[in-house]
């Protein structure tokens, strides 16, 4: 029951968002960055409903898309993440021994690390920006894919069907994506859910502190971080970025929670 | 004894990695911290002198090198803009943060055992139910937007006012607890959610065990049960994992800080990054990474030592 | 102005107002937000005077004078050195105004006022400047000053012993003598106009190397303690040579970065002066606190890389200055309260300021497609605007001109930069398209306008314009006054002519005071002085 409400909810918050991010790709009610200096910082209304920002831009145009900004944040993220994790992890998996031993190694030393302190290092090497900010997060992603794509490897390699394709001669490659990765599709899948809602959360973050997105590309973080100035002029300013936050990092905990409570069922 | 021998690489590694990441990445990025200190009115002549006088017109291998003999003596060398030893600012700002830390740890513990025991009590009831929708959203709120919000209810609206710049420990601890609760508590919120999760899940592991049933079947009461055998069964993991938080609320407290204008770490280090105040960066990181990994070690350890049953591997 | 005006309020608003019209005062500096670059290690560090003026500068609550009392002032950021010599940032000079005086030290209208010095003499050449020590000026350790240390600490400035002067503004000077106990006689290689305002820098005693760790100086407060990332405390000088002077006894700087802590800080009542306060803030506040907001001698601008192309054709240059609205931006982005400019230089300083320069390149979209089109853009372009991204005041500018200038077709890439990376490779390195940056203004036209002088290292503008050289070398070396101003309104005018930039504005500075307070004067200067500022009953 639990888990399928997980399951449940975590789809219905993700499939909103994301049809909120379909629809504002050809349409928000207003230019999200046109400025109209005579309305600004405007309480919601009829014709702004969540109100507008210190330009009088309207804040409902701007979380819509802002929405792309997190999609394209987590999805890219985590796609770097999983390539990185799957090069590191198999290699070490495979190599076993002292490569494995130094690449393990490595990823821990890396995920005992705390997250948000190395991705500010990671963005101050490069200029902050949109794409700096996906690449520092993806890197940040690596280790966590590399563990589960390594436990995968060491568990498949050696059982029979495995044996029995390497001796008709499949290649490692073919090995890795035909037969090993299918098996391992729902701990990365697993992983993939929960990194995306972490990737949200640190862009909003860095984005918050000036050092990820930049304006005046829409970032819900850039925009809390907007807010504070005029917190008490202006407090609606600061609820559409960060309920709308709160909703995706809920939504892809949940997902996370509901496919690996629907995997432990089938184990 | 090959664990032990295994952690510590680990720890090693991690601080290697982590200081050849901070030294890589500021050699890379523009900005001279000569140049960032004298700022638009500086002449070539006055650059070039606070450069020979900084030493930061030597070649990089040169003060790698240096750097890293005076790291292993533990002397973190001298920041470029306070030209004060980085051991004594990273001092003067480790209360804040440290408080900051710690009290959130208090406050993690204060909150989640109720609610992880009243969660366990009656799996799948109304309360169960409410503290997972609670531990949900807790875990999705970013903890400085809960800080804004914090701060926009009890600082702008009921105007308890001393929720804002902090007073220093040694001025007035009941002050400087209370300049540091609002970022504390929103730096707790997420912790809780994940301890209330670990204990709910320990709890009634434990209340499923052998000898908690014969208990019950002695006659003892629910509540004795609960309090005298599981919850002291199910606190060890829990405190492990408090531990663990530890890391996560010193990163955290980086852009909590911000929030709440504190004199921290977290600002130390953001200014210090934009200035290009090298020493101060590198030794922030290495003492943060330490204090992290040192602190995860000890977890580590005092959880085997505690309980025997775990073998090493 | 809001509703709960009150007559206490009108009162500080008529003598802002009444000051910005008569002495064209500004001071501190701008909009919470912060809008300066620039530091002034021209100025030095002096202490104040204050018996010169009457108090009167802020609002006056009724109420007579209460000696004594402790005070504590929000600062934005940390202080670079405490070392008034080595001291370059603007937030650093902005409080060692209070430790520190020099020979001369400049009043709220921005005129210099004897100091140190009690009366001098200019030779006739212009190159020899003669300076008679006044009696009884003591530094904060007890001991008395000497001509002796004069000499020490301006040849340490000069680089006399080092041939590298510590600062620029000293660069010309030949010689320090100290023929006497309480004569100083300086000796510049060429005459200039503007030495009189480097000689605000900060004296120090014969041989002090310490001033970094305790700093010792003659103002009206004396160093007390400072803890990095925290605050600076002052505290009374007794010994201080005008008598009554200061009134309180010890003053706090806390730095509060945030403008929302500085806001809760203010209300709270755990500061009572907040320098610099947001304009919106300003508005909240209106109603319990003392508010003032003034011009602060800043020139706000977007710069072009006149090397580049399409900006160094000056059509494209003026098509971008048609089709800026300053109008909208002061409206917008300081909530109206900024002043208009043309030029590079303020209002503030009223006895230089070419007027009329303002509305030289009205908004008009046409004519600026026009431009465009002649100078062979008609579709406008692509250029990137960099903005150093610690200062919100710019980031919100660029913001609305990327705006504006998009009607004219021209597409403006926001490219935010920290600001170690601006000034290296912006302002050094002069490799951008176009940025933003609020220059500092300075007691001396010449100055403010040298940037633009085509030989300048810091002409980031790289605008070269030989009539512009010759016209402002004149004004530095001319000594009759009217002259001198004919000049620097002439160099005024040849920058708008050649729209050489995009000048915006002089955001309003804004000051929110406890009402208990008075005394208060604001700078056309990036200062705080507290010297004046007392307690009422």
């Amino acid at each position: 029951m639990r888990r399928r409400i997980n399951m449940t909810v975590g789809l219905l918050l993700v499939s909103m968002l994301f049809v909120l991010m379909l629809v504002s790709l050809f349409y928000t009610p207003y230019e999200p960055n046109a400025m109209r200096i005579a309305d600004r910082l405007s309480g919601p209304s009829a014709s702004h409903w969540l109100g507008t920002d210190n330009f009088g831009r309207d804040l409902l145009s701007r979380s819509m898309v802002g929405t792309q900004t997190a999609f394209l944040v987590g999805a890219a993220s985590v796609a770097i993440g999983a390539a990185g994790g799957l090069l590191v992890g198999s290699l070490a998996g495979y190599a076993g021994k002292w490569a494995d031993e130094l690449l393990m190694r490595a990823t821990d030393a890396l995920l005992a690390f705390p997250g948000i302190l190395l991705a500010l290092l990671l963005v101050s090497v490069f200029r902050p920006s949109l794409l700096q900010t996906i690449l520092a997060i993806g890197i940040l992603f690596v280790p966590s894919f590399a563990r589960v794509v390594r436990s995968g490897v060491l568990q498949q390699r050696e059982a029979d069907y495995v044996r029995a394709v390497r001796a008709f001669g499949a290649g490692h490659v073919n090995v890795l994506f035909v037969q090993i990765l299918p098996n391992i599709a729902s701990s990365i899948i697993t992983t993939a859910a929960l990194s995306f809602s972490t990737a949200i959360l640190i862009e909003a973050a860095l984005s918050y502190l000036g050092l990820g997105v930049q304006p005046p590309d829409p970032s819900w973080g850039r925009m809390l971080n907007e807010s504070q100035t005029y917190l008490s002029a202006a407090p609606w300013f600061t609820l559409a970025p960060g309920v709308l936050i709160t909703i995706s990092v809920l939504g892809f905990n949940l997902l996370s929670d509901g496919i690996r409570d629907a995997r432990d069922v089938r184990a | 004894m090959n664990y032990y021998f295994r952690r510590l690489f680990t720890l090693a590694l991690t601080v290697v990695l982590v200081l050849i990441l901070t030294f890589s990445v500021f050699r890379v990025i523009p900005g001279d911290p000569a140049l960032a200190i004298l700022g638009v009115e500086a002449s070539q002549e006055q650059i070039e002198m606070l450069s020979e006088k900084l030493g930061t017109d030597r070649p990089m291998a040169v003060q790698l090198l240096e750097w890293f003999r005076g790291a292993a003596t533990l002397d973190l060398g001298t920041s470029l803009r306070y030209s004060e030893p980085v051991s004594d600012l990273i001092a003067s700002r480790l209360p804040v943060t440290l408080i900051l830390a710690l009290e959130s740890v208090a406050i993690v513990i204060a909150f989640s055992i109720p609610l992880g025991i009243a969660a366990a009590r009656r799996p799948g009831k109304a309360a169960d139910l409410a503290v997972s929708v609670l531990t949900q959203l807790g875990l999705a709120v970013p903890s400085f937007w809960m800080g804004i919000l914090l701060l926009l209810l009890f600082g702008l609206t009921l105007n308890w006012v001393p929720v804002s710049t902090y007073v220093g420990w040694d001025e007035n601890p009941w002050l400087a607890l209370r300049s540091t609760f609002l970022p504390a508590a929103a730096l707790a919120i997420p912790q809780i959610a994940i301890v209330v999760r670990y204990l709910r899940t320990s709890l009634l592991e434990q209340l499923n065990l052998d000898y908690v049933r014969t208990a019950r079947s002695k006659g003892l009461g629910d509540r004795a049960v609960l309090y005298g055998h599981a919850l002291r069964n199910s606190l060890l993991p829990v405190a492990t994992v408090i531990g663990i938080q530890f890391g996560e609320l010193l990163a955290g407290s980086l852009v909590i800080e911000q929030v709440f204008s504190l004199p921290g770490f977290g600002s130390l280090l953001i200014s210090a990054i934009g200035n290009r105040d090298y020493p101060l960066v590198q030794g922030l990181v290495l003492f943060i990474a330490a204090s992290v990994i040192v602190v995860n070690f000890l977890v580590d350890l005092s959880y085997r030592w505690l309980d025997p049953k775990i073998k090493l591997r | 102005m809001r509703k709960q005006t009150k007559t206490k309020r009108w009162s500080a608003l008529a003598a802002a107002l009444l000051m910005a019209v008569l002495s064209a005062c500004g001071g501190g500096n701008g909009n919470g937000n912060g809008g300066e670059a620039a530091s002034s290690p021209s100025a030095g560090a002096p202490a104040s005077e204050a018996a010169s003026a009457s108090p009167s500068a802020s609002g006056e609550p009724s109420g007579g004078k209460k000696q004594g009392g402790n005070v504590t002032v929000l600062i934005l950021q940390d202080l670079d050195f405490l070392d008034p010599h080595q001291a370059v940032a603007a937030g650093t000079y902005e409080v060692l105004f209070n430790v520190f005086e020099g020979l001369l030290k400049p009043n709220e209208k921005g005129e210099l006022l004897p100091a140190i010095a009690e009366s001098y003499t200019v030779s006739d050449d212009g190159l020899s400047y003669t300076f008679k020590i006044r009696g009884g000026v003591k530094f904060h350790n007890g001991q008395p000053l000497t001509s002796a240390d004069v000499k020490y600490s301006y040849a340490r400035l000069a680089g006399l012993d080092t041939g590298k002067p510590l600062q620029a503004t000293f660069g010309g000077v030949r010689s320090v003598e100290a023929p006497d106990d309480s004569t100083v006689v300086i000796t510049l290689k060429e005459p200039n106009s503007s030495f009189l305002t480097a000689l605000t820098a900060a004296v120090i005693p014969n041989g002090y190397q310490d001033s970094n760790k305790n700093p010792v100086g003659t103002g009206p407060f004396k160093f007390k303690e400072y803890t990095p990332g925290q605050h600076l405390v002052v505290e009374k000088f007794p010994d201080y040579y005008q008598a009554g002077v200061p009134s309180l006894d010890q003053v706090e700087f806390r730095i509060v970065s945030d403008p929302q802590a500085g806001l809760l800080a203010l209300k709270s009542g755990e500061i009572d002066i907040y320098p610099r306060i947001g304009t919106e803030q300003l508005e909240q506040v209106a109603s319990d606190f003392q508010t003032l907001s003034t011009p602060q001698n800043l020139v706000q601008l977007v710069t072009f890389n006149i090397d580049r192309k399409p900006f160094d054709d000056i059509r494209v240059r003026q098509a971008l200055n048609y089709a800026i609205d300053k109008d909208e931006i002061i409206q917008g982005v300081a909530l109206g309260k900024g002043t208009k400019l043309g030029s590079n230089l303020s209002p503030v300083l009223a006895k230089y300021y070419q007027e009329g320069l303002e509305d030289k390149y009205k908004t008009d979209l046409e004519k600026a497609k026009s431009l465009l089109k002649e100078a062979g853009y008609p579709d406008g372009f692509e250029t990137t605007l960099s903005v150093p991204s610690v200062y919100q005041f710019h980031v919100d500018t660029a913001q609305v001109i990327a705006a504006q200038l998009e009607k004219i077709g021209v597409k403006v890439k926001l490219e935010p930069v920290e600001w170690a990376v601006w000034l290296e490779r912006i302002y050094k390195g002069r490799d951008y398209d176009t940025t933003i940056i609020g220059l500092d203004g300075k007691l001396d036209p010449y100055q403010i306008l040298n940037k633009y002088l085509s030989d300048s290292p810091n002409n980031f503008f790289n605008y070269s314009n030989p009539e512009f050289d010759s016209t402002l070398q004149a004004a530095v070396a001319e000594t009759d006054d009217a002259k001198r101003i004919e000049l620097y309104k002439k160099a005024q005018t040849l920058l708008a002519d050649d729209a050489a930039a995009i000048y915006i504005m002089d955001p309003n500075t804004n000051v929110a005071l406890n009402k208990k307070l008075a005394g208060y004067k604001t700078y056309p200067l990036y200062v705080q002085d507290l010297s004046s500022v007392y307690f009422t009953e």
